[in-house]
């Protein structure tokens, strides 16, 4: 019994993985996506595979400049592809013209013509097809067809964002239209989730050829791919949610590269450079995940401007991005990324410094210091309630570390912190926080902050919670930059709008700006060509310029 | 044994109808639905979209009115689709849950395997130096954590050794018998271990117990060979109260070990049925409770069986007078 115990170990380890060749690159990411249909849910997995399998129409690049994908040039007023015109109803609108390249084809040969653009239209807009980002295909009142690979939108309001429309995912009709003959009934029939694997649902460098639901994804060249041949003859996509089991796979050669934009946290990924450094490239790229504790200003005390600017002055980011994070991290001095082509380096800045934090605090009113916290002339506490997401280890050190800073110009910060669910699902987003509370916002390259900081989006009793201005910001200088900022469109009037709203959020404070996040990529020394990008569309969709160095 | 059968059916259906109801309720009340976490993370999904797929998901209407409609489709046999996978439920449960029987009943073969012997020999042997080796062995069994052994082991036999895959399920291109046989060994390892201790200090104190018995001092002064004592005289007498908890780890084998699954990336019922309650989605995660229920009665009815075929002064009717 034994001695056949031993020969089948014996047998196990012998044929244990083999090493695979070059022209193959398995990538781990912590993560599975649900599902495959590109237009139905949001989803990072989804999007960072899908990269490689199709494109979206436009996109912006690694420059975090938009661009075409699919078309041949981006709409413009001057060529005369975009047009101001009136709606039905007589309100400013603007029709774009786009033109599809001419190699375009699905992976079973058939053409990307316009029928396609018509037909993911149609999916778009009706309610019942669970499309996540309805919004952009409602706004489309019409399509005009020139011809197979020419058509014009008809956008119901005009916006300064009219020459990209990253998030139209075209769908093929000649294999989805009898799929949308129930359109309630759509997400569980789409061709995406029943067939995966058929050729025709895909036009990237990569089509999908095999998924084993929950584990993995494998990719291989599309023979229909008319650009730049990728250069691996294979790629596996495997999804290892536990990190600690992420690195092991890494080590033991079972992956070959751990992607930064579902990877490690940024505090796992330098400590596993500690040990292991010398074995693989690392690359750390800051992008659009904005780190910030909102502040509730309907806090009688944080409703004081003097206090909200004493609160920055009394930390030393640098310092805790440096100690916590090697400083991957760029201190955020506003909303906007350092990388965005509207970011405004000239914003009031606030350097660590706890002499201008007190007399900012004693200007406010806050003078009288009692066992270290001050107090105001009622001999209130000058006491404020903190709050984050629960069981997030980054988080809740760099939490840890504010309340201590705080603590030393004599600020009482009390921690209250909640799980995910419970925090975004109803604090946060019925304002229930009553002082700070800390997450990030993660927007798109030059995302006009109409949802997080106009006056009109306030959640409420009276507006059913909609809109993301938790902080209850109400400037009508600020919504008025807001409401400019997507109609004037002449790129110097924009660009001074972009700038007067830095200033101005800089200045008021409505949240605390403390770091813009890090994604941190593991390659192995040999893998080149993989260009991070910082934003939400992954470095997949420049997946043909990847390759192995010999 | 058919009215003992017939009660037990019975009883059976009456906890399955209140499982339902209860983890429906609760799965509904925690709160920030998924959707709700969608619109906090995108500040471009406004709450008519929130409104919207809410509305498409069913769960804009009232809990009971929920629980009602799902219970009268499954009923019929309609488990309806998996909100998360889009798929019909069944169709994502039954990969699952043969891979979790499979993980989960090599492990218990082998872990009683390993036990019933250890414990037998710690027992004719108690206090001795291997029966306190054996006894810090159980104990390291029970004790250490799971997620910390099967890192550990990964460490060793992937990492460092290279001898195992760290995780997964099969090698891309390959899928045979032996490819996917490596890839259990160390999950089962894991899985052995953690219950092989519990299941030998059972066997020991038991098996110590009986041998302090009158019937097997009779036995022996009547010049019964020591195999045979043991085998035929002890064993079955020692074995019941492993019989019982062997018959309550039963559901075990259809719920699955979330810790062991999520380490070792093996697609079973423990992570599914994580995911679905995390992400609201009540069909996928009902059916894979009560699956797991259902085999828990299941294991316990198997137990009560086996302790009447075990030991011939149970009857039936004594066991339906016990409850």
């Amino acid at each position: 019994m034994l001695k056949w115990l031993v020969a089948a170990v014996f047998v196990l380890v012998n044929c244990a993985v083999p090493a695979r060749a070059k022209d193959e690159l398995v990538i781990g990411i912590s993560q599975f996506p649900n599902n495959f249909n590109p237009a139905i849910g949001t989803m990072l997995a989804k999007s960072y595979i899908l990269g490689m399998a199709r494109r979206p129409i436009t996109i912006h690049d690694a420059n975090w400049e938009p661009i075409c994908l699919l078309c041949t040039e981006l709409p413009s007023l001057e060529k005369g592809t975009a047009k101001f015109e009136l709606t039905e109803d007589g309100k400013p609108g603007i029709a774009v013209t786009y033109t599809l390249l001419p190699t375009l084809r699905w992976g079973d040969n058939t053409p990307i013509t316009t029928k396609d653009v018509v037909f993911t239209w149609k999916v778009g807009k009706n309610k019942k097809a669970g499309v996540g980002n309805y919004e952009l295909f409602r706004r489309i009142t019409k399509i005009n067809v020139k011809d197979d690979r020419t058509f014009t939108l008809h956008l119901d309001k005009r916006t300064c964002d009219f020459e990209t429309i990253n998030g139209f995912n075209l769908l093929p009709a000649h294999i989805e239209e009898k799929n949308f003959t129930d359109p309630a009934e759509y997400r569980n029939r789409t061709a995406y989730d029943t067939d995966t694997t058929n050729p025709g649902l895909w036009f990237g460098p990569y089509r999908i050829s095999k998924v084993v639901q929950g584990s993995y994804v494998v990719l291989e060249p599309n023979p229909t791919w008319a650009g730049k041949k990728p250069a691996f003859k294979r790629i596996t996509v495997k999804a290892i949610e536990k990190t600690a089991a992420l690195t092991a796979n890494l080590l033991s050669g079972s992956i070959d590269y751990i992607a930064g934009e579902l990877g490690l946290l940024l505090d796992q990924a330098l400590e596993f450079e500690k040990q292991h450094g010398k074995r693989f490239n690392f690359v750390y790229k800051p992008g659009l995940v904005y780190e910030h504790a909102d502040v509730n200003l309907s806090n009688p005390i944080l409703a004081d401007r003097r206090v909200r600017q004493a609160l920055l002055h009394g930390l030393d980011r640098e310092s805790i991005t440096k100690q916590l994070f090697d400083g991957k991290q760029p201190v955020a001095h506003g909303s906007v990324s350092p990388l965005d082509s509207v970011y405004n380096p000239d914003v009031p800045k606030y350097d660590f410094d706890p002499k201008r934090a007190k007399a900012l605090l004693k200007e406010a009113g806050w003078s009288t210091k009692r066992k270290g916290i001050l107090h105001n002339a009622e001999g209130e506490r000058l006491q404020i309630e903190f709050m984050t997401t629960a069981g997030n280890k980054s988080r809740e050190l760099v939490q840890q570390v504010m309340q201590s800073m705080w603590r030393q110009i004599g600020i009482d910060v009390r921690i209250r912190n909640e799980p995910p669910r419970v925090y975004f699902g109803q604090t946060v987003r019925k304002r229930k926080f009553k002082g700070l509370a800390k997450f990030a916002w993660l927007s798109a390259p030059r995302n006009v902050p109409l949802t997080t900081l106009h006056s009109s989006r306030i959640p409420g009793e009276d507006n059913g919670w909609s809109g993301q201005n938790y902080t209850g910001y109400n400037n009508a200088r600020m919504d008025k930059l807001i409401d400019d900022m997507q109609v004037v469109c002449e790129p110097e009037k924009n660009r001074a709008l972009w700038n007067e709203m830095q200033i101005l959020y800089s200045t008021d404070l409505p949240a605390l700006p403390l770091y813009f996040r890090a994604n941190a990529f593991i390659f192995p020394k040999w893998l080149k060509g993989v260009t991070p990008t910082g934003h939400q569309y992954t470095s997949t969709h420049w997946v043909e310029d990847w390759y192995a160095e010999k | 044994m058919v009215r003992f059968s017939a009660g037990r059916l019975l009883e059976s259906i009456v906890v399955l109808g209140v499982m339902t109801f209860v983890v429906y309720v609760l799965i509904g009340l925690m709160p920030g639905d998924p959707i709700d976490l969608m619109i906090a993370a995108d500040p471009n999904l406004t709450s008519a979209d929130a409104a919207r797929l809410k509305a498409l998901h069913g769960l804009d209407k009232p809990i009971v009115e929920r629980y009602w409609n799902w219970l009268s489709n499954a009923v019929q046999g309609d488990f309806g689709y998996s909100r998360t996978y889009t798929k019909p439920v069944l169709d994502v449960l039954f990969p699952r849950l043969g891979n979790t029987l499979l993980l989960m009943s090599l492990s218990l073969i082998f872990a009683l395997a390993l036990a019933v012997p250890i414990g037998i020999y710690a027992a004719l042997h108690p206090y001795s130096k291997t029966d306190y080796a054996i006894n810090m062995f159980c104990f390291a069994g029970i004790s250490i954590p799971s997620f910390w052994f099967a890192l550990l082991c990964i460490i060793l036999f992937a990492v460092h050794f290279e001898w195992l895959p760290a995780g997964g399920m099969e090698t891309v291109g390959r899928g045979d018998l032996l490819d996917r046989a490596q890839y259990m060994v160390m999950p089962i390892f894991v899985l052995t271990i953690s219950s092989v201790g519990s299941f030998t200090r059972f066997m020991r104190a038991s098996m110590v117990q009986t041998l302090r018995q009158d019937f097997i001092r009779t036995a022996r002064a009547k010049g019964v060979g020591t195999t045979r004592l043991l085998v035929g005289h002890a064993l079955r007498n020692a074995l019941l109260p492993l019989v019982t908890i062997v018959g309550l780890s039963f559901g075990n084998l259809f719920s699955g070990a979330l810790i062991t699954e999520i380490m070792f990336s093996w697609l079973g019922m423990g992570k599914m049925m994580y995911d679905a309650i995390l992400g609201n989605d009540f069909n996928l995660a009902l059916i894979g409770l009560l699956f797991a229920t259902g085999a828990t009665l299941l294991g316990n009815f198997l137990a009560d069986v086996s302790q009447v075929v075990l030991d011939p002064r149970v009857s039936f009717a004594s066991r339906e007078n016990e409850r």
